[in-house]
């Protein structure tokens, strides 16, 4: 890591981060509130010997990024909610390939055309595949600006590992705010030579880049190896932070920018001796089980989210009924504020 | 004796599953012809599109790739823009072409894309069972045109290579048939063609070729080539567009 | 002088090489193949030209021409 930090936004740390790691192909469509992604790309992608096109649609952009990765390139592409609708059918694609992309959704408003406001409504779309199949992403959560690039930078590295889509969750306040960001000095050394990608058949058999199998049983065999990958990256990549677990009374669950409010209103209550502790999921796929696996029937879970309630079911799948589950969330843009969370905290206590 | 008409190594030497009489063996196999003449089989990666021809990757002996429906223009930009050295083409249907893709299509030749594309239009679409296409004739009966394509509920007949040609990142078009022996190798020189585009970076190429699909079309294979001739040929005047 | 061999089991009876011989020289067979389809047939005393217009026509490469 250098000792230089610079000042920048969430957006362009995203698209700085992945300029970093070696992605040599952006395709986008603009969309509020992350056309900084797409405007850093246009700037700064083609000083890197990269490839930047601004496509047509959403749809456009993600089937570019999935004939950018065939052809063994590290891609990437970015919207915003309405836009990651768009882009499902070339998601499902992506993972039913086995190819690698980078996908970044800057959350707003929804459902339909929404708002611009920052949201987390996107949860269920995120984890649960999101488009037609039986398959997943991995799904990472920055909760600052400094995370944001560092797990852009890991998330090609997880796209290549595991051969698998994986999407940056953010949202519009963690895309417009400005914090300071040390970057890597660590000179990515990336291959885009891929032995299954498509580069021309010299010196080797053909290679073909699909998810088609119509031959009897194929296509169910092919699911069941996807399956077993995705056993390995549940057991390996999950990841989250935790504060105060071991005293704590009451566990906010909270990712992203909702986990920083969820702090700032953690700090208040433990200066005046409330005993209140903080689960930050930062995989969201795969999530974290481990921290959720307590014995003490006391203890008391709130999960606050800028939605109607998504996360909220992955904490009752991980609880397994153990301990009690309240819900704090505010929709449409709305952000539950600090003293929201300790006025339903105090109700809980 | 030697042999004098070879079978190209580009080309599987494998039964297809495509109808008696359908075009997509020939154009499978004139493509093939082409990417050996040319010697460009291992820099070749062919697009393949979802339609009849959704297997084509297993035909061809050379790197392919599959492509959602209607995406095979996006998925080639995509590989030419990473690959520029490589040759990149895409063989698409008249739904993937002209219905569901043609925003990928009318951008792909608007940034003028250096790629080759072989569009195969039968007027229906065939795998799905015969439905209307955007290039079915008036007065032709599909599935889904039941009593004849009218303009009133259906528009006209598509004109996609037309609207290309308009468009100044395009270099090359140009209609072909399969209805002859003649006319079969008038394609395979327009095909030709736009590959030689595409090594020397000259730009977009496409070449539509007017293809039989006896089953779709309620015809015997030789019936199907006669009403290209005598018919659709009309409404897709064949010869260089652009 | 020139042949044609024709494989017959690869042959699905589309029939385009009878019709484009310009000697008619190629004829549907009564017979049926292992698919179950009438293939064609090209007796070998016959003058064939090379001409190669069966196999330019021919969308499953069942056609060798010989010269």
């Amino acid at each position: 890591m250098s000792n230089k930090k610079i000042l920048i936004s969430g957006n362009e740390a995203i698209a700085q981060g992945a300029i970093g790691a070696g992605c040599n192909f952006y395709a986008g469509y603009p969309i509020t509130p992350q056309n900084e992604i797409i405007a850093y790309m246009a700037k700064h992608m083609v000083n890197s010997g990269g490839v930047f096109i601004q496509a047509e649609s959403e749809l456009a952009a993600i089937n570019m990024v999935y004939g950018a990765s065939a052809a063994g390139a590290r891609s990437m592409t970015s919207s915003s909610s309405p836009g990651i609708s768009l882009k499902q059918e070339g998601i499902s694609y992506i993972a039913g390939s086995q190819l690698p992309a980078v996908i970044v959704n800057i959350m707003r408003g929804g459902p339909g055309l929404g708002n611009i406001a920052p949201a987390q409504s996107d949860y269920f779309q995120a984890t649960r595949g999101g488009g037609h199949g039986d398959y997943y992403l991995i799904v990472l959560a920055p909760g600052s600006v400094q995370e944001a690039y560092d797990l852009t930078q890991t998330s090609f590295d997880l796209a290549d590992k595991y051969r698998i889509p994986v999407m940056i969750l953010g949202d519009g306040i963690l895309g417009q705010m400005m914090e300071p960001v040390r970057l890597s000095t660590k000179i990515n050394k990336v291959s885009h030579q891929k032995s299954w990608a498509l580069s021309g058949c010299l010196g080797r058999k053909p290679n073909i880049v699909k998810s088609f199998f119509l031959r009897e049983g194929a296509l169910e065999e092919f699911n069941i190896s996807l399956q077993k990958n995705y056993e390995i990256i549940r057991k390996k990549e999950a990841r989250y932070e935790g504060l105060f677990l071991s005293d704590a009374k009451v566990i906010l669950v909270a990712y992203g920018t909702m986990a920083r409010i969820a702090k700032s209103a953690i700090s208040q209550l433990r200066s005046i001796g409330k005993k209140i502790g903080l689960i930050r999921p930062i995989s969201l796929w795969p999530f974290p089980q481990a921290p959720f696996n307590v014995k003490n029937k006391k203890l008391k879970y709130l999960v606050i989210e800028m939605s109607s309630g998504q996360m909220v079911e992955d904490v009752r799948l991980a609880v397994c009924g153990r301990q009690q589950i309240e819900f704090l969330g505010r929709s449409g843009g709305g952000v539950p504020s600090e003293e929201e969370i300790i006025n339903k905290i105090k109700k809980i206590l | 004796m030697e042999k004098i008409f070879i079978h190209p190594e580009s080309l599987y030497d494998v039964p297809t599953h495509y109808c008696p009489g359908c075009g997509h063996g020939i154009v499978h196999r004139l493509i093939a012809e082409v990417v050996d003449e040319l010697g460009i089989r291992e820099k070749t990666i062919g697009v393949a599109p979802v339609g009849c021809a959704v297997v084509a990757y297993d035909y061809w002996k050379f790197d392919c790739s599959e492509a959602a429906h209607g995406r095979a223009l996006a998925v080639a930009t995509g590989i030419k823009r990473v690959r520029p050295k490589n040759i990149v083409f895409t063989y698409q249907g008249d739904g993937d072409l002209a219905a569901i893709g043609t925003a990928e299509t009318i951008h792909a030749a608007n940034r003028g894309e250096n790629l080759t594309v072989i569009f195969i239009n039968n007027a229906v679409y065939g795998m799905t069972g015969g439905q209307m296409a955007p290039t079915t004739l008036l007065g032709q009966k599909t599935s889904t045109s039941v009593e004849g394509r009218e303009k009133e509920k259906h528009g006209y007949p598509l004109k996609i290579s037309e609207m290309l040609a308009s468009l100044p990142g395009v270099y090359y078009i140009e209609r072909v048939s399969l209805q002859s022996p003649l006319e079969v190798l008038k394609a395979k020189r327009a095909i030709k063609q736009a590959f030689e585009n595409q090594i020397n970076n000259l730009g977009f190429s496409l070449v539509e070729v007017l293809s039989p699909c006896p089953t779709y079309w309620g015809q015997t294979p030789k019936e199907a080539l006669d009403w290209i001739r005598l018919v659709m040929q009309k409404e897709f005047p064949l010869g260089k567009i652009k | 002088m020139a042949k044609i061999i024709i494989n017959q089991d690869r042959c699905k009876g589309c029939l385009l090489c009878v019709s484009f011989c310009p000697k008619g020289l190629i004829k549907k067979s009564a017979k049926l193949n292992k698919k179950g389809l009438n293939f064609v047939e090209f007796d070998l005393k016959q003058e064939c030209i090379g001409c190669m217009q069966c196999a330019i026509m021919c969308p499953d490469c069942c056609i060798e021409v010989y010269k």
